[in-house]
C-alpha cells in the first residue's frame, strides 16, 4: 500500500528528467515534492498515532526507501525523519515534540542532525564539540562536518560532549539548536550524489536548558539506535538503486547492437549480468532480514545491520561499477541515469561506516 | 630496475629532477600542488616547455625531432614526470598521431605536420568511436567520399577527449562501402577542425566536467592529400596506433606517484582523525595494490625492451591496459576510502588558485577523490573496453 503508492508517485511524477532538475536546481531539493511528501503522509510513517504519526516500523521504512532509491530522490527524508526524527521521536520531551516534531511532520521545518565531526571517521563516540553549563543552559563550541540537510535545517541536533574524553560513548548530550542562532556558522554545498550538506561551526552558541533532549551525558546510547535505523534506510535505498541498475543493464545489453548483434548475446557478459542479479537478491535477502530483526533493539538486530551494510558496501560497489561498465561510454555520461544512480551508491558506501568498518564489528 | 643505473642514467635521472622541480612553466606546479584544473594554454605552454627542452619527442626516434631514449631513459623520464606531479602530456598529438605520421605518412606530411605537434603548436584530438561504434569499431559509418582532388566527410565522432580545444582530428573514416572484411574500406584522415561543417558539442561526463565531446562532419570537404597512407588501409595504421595507446594508458608511474602519496598520507593525521595507517584492513588493500603495480611495472619494461629490440608493440600491451586501468581504479578506489566521509561534498569551485584555506572543504584536495573516482571508470571503458583488450589476449595470444 504505501510501496505502491511511493512507487505510483515515483512513475508519475519523479522521472529522472524532473529529477535532474530539481537536483540542479539552487535550493537543491524541491520544497513542492517535500510538502506533497508530507500531505501524503510519507513523513509521519515512522512515528507513533500519540505523535501524529502511524506506527510504521522498519518493514514500511525498507518499503520507501528502496523506492526513494529507484527514483533517486533527493528530497531530504533520510535527515529530517530519520536522523533529526528518530533523536525526537526517541526522547522528545512533549514540549520539544510540540516545538519540533510536530512542525517537521508537517513539512513545515527542516532539521538535521550534526553527528559527523572532522576527525570522526565513523565512530559516533568520536566527538570534540563541548558543551560547557553556563546559568540556566549551556555553551557549545565545535565543528560539525558533512551535515545532511545542514544548510537548510532550522533545526540542529548537536551531540556535544558534557564529560568523558574525546572519544567515549559516555559523556555525549543531545542539543537542540536554532539553525539561525548567533555563533552557528553554516557553509552549505551539494555532495557528489546531489544531495545536500553542510560544514557547521558552533562558537559559544548559547543554549537554554530545555535544548537538552533526552538524558545528559546519555546521548549516545540513543544516536547509535538512530544511526542504525538510518543505515538500514540508505542499504535499503541502495538496494532499490542495485535493482534498477541491474533491470536497465539487462535492458541495455539486449538493445545495444555491437559485432552485428545485441551484447547481452555474449556469454562473457551475461554472466557478469548474473552476478549483478545475485549481488541484488543476496542484498534484498538481507535487507529482509535486518529489517525483520530490527523490530526489536537486540544484538542481532545491530549485527544484522553490519551484516548488511557490509554486504551493501561490496556488492553495492560491484553492482555500480558492472552496470557502469556495461553500458560504456554511456555510463559515464551526465546525461545517463545509471552514472547518476553509481554515485548514489558510491556515496551510501562511505556513509554509516564503510565495509571495512562494519566486517570488522562481526569479527569481533 | 634502480639496481641496474649507469652512471650516465643516474645523471639523466638527476637532469629530469631537476627540469620538473625548477624549470616548469610559472604557475604550473602551483596549479598542480593545488589541483586546481589546467587550461588548453597550461597545456601547450607545458609542453612547449618540454619542446624547448628538446624532449618534447620523448617517444620519437631522433630523426624526426625525437629523443631517441633508450628505455631505461624513458622508465626515468615518466618517473620523474609523474613523481614531479607534473602534467601529463596530452597524448592525441605527441604519443598518437605523431607516429603515425612518421611510420606511415609521405615526406610531405612529414614536413607539414610533425613540427607543429613536436612543438605543440597545434592541438590534436583523436576521432574514432562512433555513438553506434564503440567496442566495434570497425562498423564505423562517418564517410569520406572522393570528389576529385578532395574527400566530403559526414557522420559523426563521438567521446572526442578534449576536442574542444582541438584545431585537428585524426579519423579513421568509410572510403568504401563494398569490401569483403568491414576493416578494408577505412581509412585514416586528417582534418583541419576549423574547416566549415565540422561542429563541436560537449558531452558532461558522470562528475559534472566539459572533458568529452561529439564531433559532427557535414559535408566537409578534406584534401586528398590529407589522406596517410593508402586508401583503406587504416585500420592498419589506427591499430598500430591503438597498441601505442595502450602501452601509454597503463600509468604505472601515475599510479606509483598516487600509492606512494596515499601511504604518506596514511602515515598521519588527516583533519585531526587517528592516522590511516592504524587501520589494518586500509593497508592491507594499499599493499596488495603496490604488489600488483610492482609486477606490471615490470611487464611495462619488459614490453618496452621488445619495443626497443625492434619489435612493434603487440598484443601485449592489451595486457598493459587492462591491468593498468585495473590499478588506477582501485588507486582511485582507495584514495575515497581514505576520504571517508570527506568524499561526499562536491566542492569545485574551492580547487582555484588563492582560495582562502579557512573556507575549505575537507583537507587539501581529498574531495576530489570521488570526482576523479567517477571520471576514471571511463579508464577501463576506452582505448578498446577491458572486454575487448580480453578478446584481443584470447585471440591473439592464447590462439583461442
Amino acid at each position: 500500500m504505501l510501496a505502491d503508492s511511493v512507487e505510483k508517485f515515483i512513475a508519475n511524477d519523479y522521472d529522472f528528467e524532473s529529477r535532474q532538475k530539481i537536483a540542479g536546481s539552487e535550493h537543491g531539493y524541491s520544497s513542492t515534492v517535500w510538502q506533497t511528501f508530507a500531505d501524503l503522509g510519507w513523513t509521519a510513517v515512522p512515528f507513533s498515532e500519540a505523535d501524529g504519526g502511524f506506527d510504521g516500523g522498519p518493514l514500511e521504512l525498507m518499503v520507501m526507501m528502496q523506492q526513494f532509491g529507484r527514483g533517486l530522490v533527493v528530497e531530504p527524508y533520510l535527515a529530517n525523519i530519520v536522523l533529526a526524527g528518530g533523536i525526537l521521536r526517541r526522547v522528545g520531551s512533549e514540549a520539544q515534540k510540540a516545538n519540533w516534531l510536530q512542525p517537521l511532520i508537517a513539512g513545515e521545518l527542516q532539521a538535521a542532525l550534526a553527528f559527523v565531526e572532522p576527525q570522526s571517521r565513523y565512530d559516533i563516540a568520536n566527538i570534540e564539540t563541548t558543551a560547557e553549563p553556563a546559568g540556566d543552559g549551556w555553551v557549545i563550541s565545535g565543528q560539525k562536518g558533512i551535515v545532511l540537510n545542514g544548510g537548510h535545517a532550522g533545526l540542529l541536533i548537536v551531540p556535544a560532549r558534557t564529560s568523558g574524553a574525546s572519544t567515549s560513548p559516555d559523556g555525549i548530550t543531545l542539543f537542540a539548536v536554532d539553525g539561525a542562532v548567533d555563533g552557528v556558522r553554516k557553509q552549505p554545498y551539494q555532495t557528489v550524489d546531489a544531495h545536500q550538506a553542510a560544514e557547521i561551526r558552533l562558537e559559544n552558541v548559547q543554549v537554554d536548558a530545555g535544548a537538552v533532549l533526552g538524558e545528559i551525558d546519555a546521548g549516545h546510547a540513543v544516536l547509535e539506535d538512530v544511526i542504525d535505523e538510518a543505515t538500514l534506510a540508505v542499504c535499503a535505498e541502495a538496494v532499490g538503486i542495485m535493482q534498477i541498475m541491474t533491470d536497465k543493464t539487462v535492458e541495455y545489453s539486449k538493445n545495444r547492437v555491437q559485432f552485428g548483434v545485441p551484447i547481452g548475446s555474449f556469454q562473457a557478459l551475461q554472466h557478469r549480468m548474473v552476478d549483478m542479479l545475485t549481488a541484488c537478491e543476496q542484498s534484498y535477502s538481507l535487507l529482509i532480514w535486518a529489517s525483520m530483526a530490527n523490530a526489536d533493539r537486540t544484538d542481532e538486530a545491530r549485527r544484522s545491520i553490519s551484516a548488511l551494510k557490509y554486504q551493501i558496501g561490496t556488492a553495492g560497489k560491484k553492482v555500480g561499477q558492472e552496470a557502469v561498465q556495461l553500458h560504456g561510454g554511456m555510463g559515464v555520461s551526465w546525461d545517463t541515469d545509471i552514472a547518476h544512480y553509481f554515485k548514489r551508491l558510491t556515496a551510501i558506501g562511505q556513509m554509516f561506516g564503510n565495509a571495512d568498518w562494519h566486517l570488522d564489528k562481526l569479527a569481533a | 630496475m634502480h639496481v641496474t643505473f649507469s652512471d650516465d642514467e643516474l645523471a639523466f635521472r638527476d637532469e629530469v629532477r631537476s627540469f620538473f622541480r625548477d624549470d616548469m612553466p610559472a604557475g604550473i606546479a602551483e596549479k598542480q600542488r593545488l589541483s586546481v584544473p589546467l587550461d588548453r594554454e597550461d597545456y601547450v605552454r607545458f609542453q612547449k616547455a618540454l619542446f624547448e627542452k628538446g624532449w618534447a619527442g620523448y617517444n620519437w626516434p631522433v630523426e624526426y625531432g625525437g629523443t631517441g631514449w633508450t628505455i631505461a631513459q624513458k622508465y626515468i623520464f615518466g618517473t620523474e614526470m609523474a613523481d614531479a606531479n607534473a602534467p601529463v602530456i596530452i597524448p592525441f598529438g605527441l604519443g598518437m598521431v605523431g607516429p603515425v605520421v612518421y611510420t606511415f605518412g609521405n615526406e610531405a606530411q612529414k614536413q607539414r605536420f610533425l613540427p607543429d605537434i613536436l612543438e605543440s603548436n597545434v592541438w590534436w584530438c583523436q576521432g574514432y568511436s562512433e555513438p553506434g561504434s564503440g567496442s566495434d569499431l570497425a562498423s564505423l559509418k562517418t564517410r569520406a567520399e572522393l570528389a576529385g582532388d578532395h574527400y566530403v566527410v559526414n557522420g559523426t565522432k563521438t567521446w572526442t577527449t578534449l576536442g574542444q580545444h582541438a584545431d585537428w582530428i585524426f579519423c579513421l573514416v568509410r572510403t568504401n562501402t563494398d569490401v569483403a572484411r568491414r576493416q578494408e574500406g577505412i581509412s585514416f584522415l586528417l582534418i583541419d577542425m576549423h574547416t566549415p561543417g565540422v561542429t563541436v558539442t560537449p558531452i558532461i561526463t558522470i562528475e559534472g566536467d566539459h572533458e568529452i565531446n561529439e564531433v559532427h562532419f557535414a559535408d566537409v570537404q578534406v584534401p586528398v592529400e590529407n589522406l596517410i597512407g593508402e586508401e583503406g588501409k587504416g585500420w592498419t595504421y589506427g591499430k598500430v596506433l591503438l597498441q601505442h595507446e595502450r602501452t601509454g594508458t597503463a600509468g604505472v608511474a601515475r599510479s606509483n606517484y598516487r600509492l606512494k602519496n596515499l601511504r604518506a598520507q596514511a602515515a598521519r593525521s588527516v583533519r585531526g582523525a587517528a592516522p590511516l595507517a592504524n587501520d589494518r584492513n586500509f593497508m592491507r588493500k594499499l599493499a596488495a595494490t603496490e604488489v600488483e603495480l610492482k609486477a606490471l611495472e615490470f611487464t611495462e619494461l619488459r614490453t618496452l625492451a621488445a619495443v626497443a629490440s625492434g619489435k612493434a608493440p603487440g598484443p601485449e600491451s592489451s595486457i598493459l591496459k587492462l591491468r593498468g586501468t585495473e590499478l588506477q581504479q582501485a588507486t582511485d578506489e582507495l584514495y575515497v576510502e581514505a576520504a571517508g566521509y570527506y568524499a561526499l561534498p562536491y566542492v569545485p569551485d574551492q580547487y582555484v588558485l588563492d582560495f582562502p584555506d579557512e573556507n575549505r572543504v575537507g583537507e587539501g584536495a581529498e574531495t576530489t577523490n570521488s570526482l576523479r573516482y567517477f571520471n576514471f571508470r571511463k579508464a577501463s571503458i576506452y582505448g578498446g573496453s577491458n572486454e575487448i583488450q580480453k578478446n584481443i589476449i584470447a585471440k591473439h595470444v592464447l590462439g583461442l
